[in-house]
């Protein structure tokens, strides 16, 4: 699924609390479920739909780009549950999973990540008798999502650079190919990271983390 | 002072006192001069000897060290920690305790003073590779340091955006050391440090420096 970063436009559902959308979005996941028929189902999917372009004003696109990116599971999705289960079934299955990809991209494109974040430490706060640092929890999910893109980015680069090379574009030796390289660099730029995040302050109380690097110079 | 990592020394018998507002740092690949910019704010601790920053041990005072020693990596992209522009800039602020309100006023100036402020809200990894060297720069300078290590900021910039970054550097108000191949960008600096093989070679005006660099790299093969 492509990520629906925050998109800006002042609407009120980007005002609505960060924790009334993740709870609005269990919500919608828990009735698309329990009310497994197509009126409800479908129903649900056309507010998210509603919400979506009508009151928080996303562009179309964003909400296609969501669509697209599992198109191919509907379709195999589709198929076997028509088979299994016919016409109705499979409609069903597909409006069921439009309705939480779609929601999920509102929730996304309308909440900022530090607010997102802010909830999940919230939530993992209890956790701290256990010696979890809730802080540590949202650092990581922001910079998940930061570096989903950028890990993306560095590996077309390397497939680029192995065409430009005659190398294998698609198929599994592609991907054989470009998973060593881009670990390498993933591993370098993690490197950097972690030295970049000390720089930065995000672990203050700890002396300088880990041990030197042995490349550079 | 001096540094190895295991049985490699990367820097040896080095003793340096920096006090000007501008300190380039030039050699060839190899030559120490990362690292020597890593032990300005404690990334790095030498194995031998003492760094001390307003008399302050790298090794015993990491935290303050860092909080006034800001640090500009070569490649923006592996510094750039939050998925957009604003909360990166935030990220440094929010480590340092500070309050949201304010937090939210120094991100904004930061931002306008850099011309980001209308990417503010803007995936990071939209942005061209001048702004995200800009947007790295406007993440240490909004923890308002005293000092300010970059390492190679120009290296991954066309000519245009190599300006720019120069010309904001030249702007900064605190004491700045460079560590750059771009010798142009030196240009106006009050001292040149020149490593070679883990040693200081050189140190001297930048005219002067720059001329023992280029006459030690033309008797290599």
């Amino acid at each position: 699924m492509t990520l629906a970063l925050y998109v800006p436009t002042g609407s009120p559902v980007h005002r609505a609390p960060a924790g009334a959308k993740l709870l609005t979005l269990v919500a919608v996941s828990v009735v698309v479920f329990a009310v497994p028929t197509l009126p409800v189902v479908g129903g649900v999917l056309a507010a998210v739909v509603l919400v979506g372009l009508g009151v928080a004003r996303l562009p179309p696109a964003l909400l296609g780009r969501q669509v697209r990116a599992v198109l191919w599971w509907l379709v195999a999705l589709a198929i076997v549950t028509g088979v299994v289960g016919g016409v109705a079934g499979a409609a069903l299955v597909v409006l069921r999973l439009l309705a939480l990809v779609l929601a999920a991209a509102v929730v996304t494109a309308t909440t900022r990540v530090t607010e997102l974040v802010a909830v999940v430490e919230w939530l993992c706060s209890p956790l701290r008798v256990f010696g979890v640092r809730p802080a540590r929890i949202g650092l990581l999910i922001a910079m998940t999502l930061r570096f989903i893109p950028l890990v993306a980015e560095r590996a077309e680069r390397i497939r680029e650079a192995q065409a430009a090379r005659g190398g294998t574009v698609r198929g599994i030796r592609a991907w054989t190919t470009t998973a060593v390289p881009l670990l390498v660099q993933v591993l370098q730029m993690a490197h950097t990271t972690a030295e970049a995040l000390d720089a930065r302050g995000a672990d203050d109380d700890a002396p300088p983390a880990r041990p030197p690097s042995r490349g550079r110079r | 002072m001096g540094h190895s990592y295991g049985a490699r020394t990367v820097l040896a018998d080095l003793t340096v006192r920096l006090t000007e507002r501008r300190v380039g740092v030039v050699g060839a690949n190899g030559s120490g001069k990362s690292t020597f910019a890593r032990l300005l704010n404690g990334l790095v601790v030498p194995t031998e000897g003492t760094v001390t920053v307003d008399s302050l041990d790298t090794r015993t005072a990491t935290r303050a060290v860092r909080r006034r020693v800001g640090f500009v990596f070569q490649d923006p992209d592996a510094q750039i920690v939050h998925p957009t522009v604003a909360e990166d800039v935030a990220f440094g602020l929010e480590n340092m305790g500070v309050a949201p309100a304010e937090r939210a006023e120094r991100v904004a100036e930061v931002l306008t003073r850099y011309g980001l402020a209308g990417h503010a809200d803007h995936p990071a990894h939209l942005l061209s590779g001048g702004q995200k060297q800009l947007l790295a720069l406007a993440g240490v300078l909004v923890m308002r340091p005293a000092r300010i290590v970059l390492d190679e900021p120009t290296t991954l910039l066309d000519l245009l955006n190599a300006r720019r970054v120069a010309l904001l550097v030249a702007e900064l108000e605190q004491s700045v050391v460079v560590v750059t191949h771009d010798l142009p960008l030196l240009e106006g600096f009050d001292r040149v440090l020149v490593f070679d093989t883990g040693r200081l070679v050189a140190d001297d005006s930048p005219a002067a420096a720059i001329a023992a660099y280029r006459s030690l790299m033309a008797g290599r093969p």
